[in-house]
């Protein structure tokens, strides 16, 4: 059945669904990224919630006019409108009043959302069965989607995706630093609107599939999840790009599968996932490459520390130090070292020496910067210059055994 | 209009709004003040997967399973939100996004997956609460108010709401020093020895707990609202913090009341026959007072701040 869906045998519906999922993902995941880096995420929340009273208003417009109410591009164009007016809303109180970007946030969300709610239940009133189509806003709903509305959401995502395409370099320059931006001549404020501008196209496209409430997830996962992956901004946009097409595609087949599975949560665990598991395994920035890198600095402490103290005759008494240095075969299993060993920590004792002069030395000021317990002196001095600094030591001493 | 029709329809559901506005605009002040607003945006979103679980778990709709189990959804969202941020390394705003999102899907899910069609759970439900259904049948005037009969007979939520106001005025007054100190210079609050991480963490589960109690009985849109609304009108009229609570307990009552009113009567004024949803209501409102505050409040702009780009 699964493979079924992942190959678009599920008849006309489903295929129309995984391709605007699909669509719709990319799309989500391109913006999402400039709205990330902008370290501004959470805007589109705002921007999502504020949907709703264009929706109802322009559904009780159009029954007004005598129509059916249910026609899709009205209702986003409604949603549209309402969504640029909360936009507004929002950037004005963080500019003209003390409010923080946060509060202006959770203000037009829930107030927005509150007046949505109003005119939801202004339109429960006017006639039984009719708001059916509305609610289903809230958390999306595929079934019954028709190719019309398909073509909506893919016309709408590829406009997105054009769109981005052409502004990109300036959203970029804005998202790493406004200011230098400023300076460039680059009309800040307006790229900052055109961005939100493209979040609130995407929300618009994306309310027939995943619903207002969880349209921001599509903004937010992907982008977290591809910067895990990579340090370059534009490889970022592409990867959260195709995370975020893959969990609309996988996420409307598995919910295509079987019954009781709505798409729109689906798509977002599907996502979810892949944070995750990026969290997990990323090379670099992922939990299990920071554990391992932890543990290789501990190894590295505890064997140059063990070294030292066979140089100086010390016994060493942590079982961890102990074990690494059996391992490597600088001692033996009674803990006298081998002659290996010897030879190891003698040299480490000399580095050491040779780092105190050139600590001392003010010639040497750039390189004892450097200094940190387990750097080898090789790394940072020249072969003369340590041969310099050995001149100073003298020849080499007799390591006491 | 007479006291018979208004104690038992509308008193107590007027009551229970505002005091649930009360109690969550109390500890909303301080989280406007440190930048943590949404913290009450994402706690309303992750109760729901915490009402869902314990339906699953008890196989009952009851209040105090439901209210752990939200109350324990939200302390996870806080907790993996904390984890996400550090583990990850990513900024606070994405990470609350990663996760709130994440459990709401979850819970529309579980909510799918099993079957409620026998019991009043749906995801309506969890938006816009049920204000208006919480009725005092048993009382027949204002004379009901001082006859026990009648008085065992106030629904629960309103005793249910009324504990967790006096919790949270409690905990505000206990620890206003510290808090006020720890809001406004935390490096100084913590030279003072004031634990300031876990007054954080403290004052989070306050808010918790007061948005679960209040989403019981209203819905998730009236408490984001209060969380941030009244308060941040009340920071646009006053340069103290006890002004500003002050202020933001006056806008809470004037928006719970003045919202349940007009959507409960308003629509009749208008020739309508039917009310509109009372928790949007008081949330739109609320939006009008912020609204007002931010256009002529005395104290609305950024003081000596340079203006951002």
């Amino acid at each position: 059945m699964l493979r079924d869906a992942l190959l678009l045998q599920l008849g006309y519906n489903a295929t129309l669904v995984a391709v605007g999922a699909t669509l719709l993902g990319i799309s989500a995941g391109v913006t999402g990224t400039f709205l990330f880096l902008r370290k501004r995420a959470l805007v589109s929340d705002a921007i999502s919630h504020a949907t709703l009273p264009g929706i109802c208003l322009a559904f009780l417009l159009m029954v007004a006019l005598g129509g059916d109410g249910r026609s899709l591009p009205g209702l986003l164009a409604g949603s549209a409108l309402s969504a640029w007016i909360g936009l507004l809303c929002l950037n004005w109180l963080t500019r003209n009043t003390r409010l923080a970007e946060d509060a202006a946030i959770g203000a037009v969300l829930s107030v927005f959302f509150g007046f949505g709610i109003v005119l939801l239940t202004v339109i429960q009133t006017l006639g039984a069965g009719r708001q059916a189509g509305l609610e289903g806003f809230l958390l999306g709903s595929t079934a019954g989607m028709l190719w019309a509305d398909a073509l909506v959401i893919a016309l709408g995502g590829a406009a997105t995706l054009a769109l981005i395409l052409l502004i990109r370099r300036p959203m970029t320059l804005v998202a790493f630093d406004p200011e230098y931006a400023a300076a460039r001549g680059v009309p800040v404020h307006r790229v900052d609107l055109a961005m939100m501008g493209l979040v609130m196209a995407v929300t618009v496209v994306g309310l027939k599939i995943v619903g207002l409430i969880l349209i921001v997830a599509l903004l937010i996962i992907p982008p977290v999840t591809a910067r895990f992956w990579t340090e370059r901004s534009d490889r970022v946009v592409l990867l959260s790009g195709l995370t975020g097409g893959l969990a609309g595609y996988l996420g409307a087949a598995i919910s295509a599968s079987a019954p009781n599975l709505p798409t729109g949560p689906i798509i977002v665990l599907v996502a979810f996932a892949f944070f995750a598991l990026s969290l997990l395994v990323a090379p670099g920035r992922g939990v299990l490459a920071a554990l391992l890198r932890h543990f290789r600095f501990q190894r590295r402490v505890h064997l140059r520390q063990g070294l030292l103290a066979l140089a100086q005759g010390q016994p060493i008494f942590e079982q961890l130090t102990l074990r690494l240095l059996r391992r490597a075969d600088l001692v033996r299993a009674d803990g006298v070292a081998t002659d290996a060993g010897r030879a190891r920590a003698a040299k480490a004792l000399r580095d050491e020496t040779r780092w105190q002069i050139v600590r001392a030395d003010q010639t040497h000021e750039a390189a004892a910067a450097l200094y940190d317990g387990l750097r080898d002196i090789e790394t940072v001095l020249t072969r003369d210059q340590i041969a310099e600094i050995d001149s100073r030591i003298g020849g080499p001493q007799e390591v006491p055994a | 209009m007479s006291g018979s029709e208004f104690v038992p329809l509308s008193l107590t559901p007027m009551l229970i709004g505002i005091l649930a506005a009360v109690a969550c605009a109390l500890p909303g002040n301080f989280l406007v003040l440190r930048r943590q607003a949404l913290i009450g945006d994402a706690i309303s979103h992750v109760v729901l997967p915490g009402i869902v679980v314990a339906f699953l778990l008890t196989g009952v709709i009851a209040a105090w399973p439901m209210m752990l189990g939200a109350a324990g959804a939200a302390v996870v969202a806080v907790i993996l939100i904390e984890a996400i941020r550090r583990l990850g390394r990513i900024e606070p705003g994405a990470a609350m996004g990663v996760v709130f999102t994440t459990m709401f899907a979850a819970g529309v899910l579980l909510l799918e997956q099993t079957d409620t069609s026998t019991v009043h759970l749906d995801v309506e439900h969890a938006l816009y609460g049920n204000l208006e259904s919480l009725i005092w049948l048993d009382a027949t005037g204002w004379a009901s108010l001082l006859d026990p009969v009648a008085l065992a007979g106030l629904p629960v939520e309103l005793s249910r709401i009324l504990v967790t106001l006096v919790a949270v005025v409690g905990f505000i007054w206990l620890f206003w020093r510290p808090l006020k100190l720890s809001t406004f210079d935390e490096g100084f609050a913590r030279t003072l020895g004031i634990r300031t991480n876990l007054l954080g963490l403290a004052l989070v589960i306050v808010a918790a707990v007061a948005a679960v109690a209040a989403f019981d009985a209203v819905g998730s849109i009236i408490v984001i609202a209060m969380f941030i609304c009244p308060p941040a009108a009340a920071r646009m009229m006053t340069n103290t913090l006890e002004g500003q609570v002050g202020w933001s307990v006056i806008f809470a009552i004037l928006s719970a009341v003045l919202g349940y009113v007009l959507a409960g009567y308003g629509p009749m004024w208008l020739g309508a026959r039917d009310a509109v949803s009372a928790a949007g209501m008081i949330a739109t409102i609320s939006g009008l007072i912020l609204a007002l505050a931010a256009r002529f409040g005395p104290c609305r702009t950024r003081s000596g701040a340079p203006v951002q780009v």
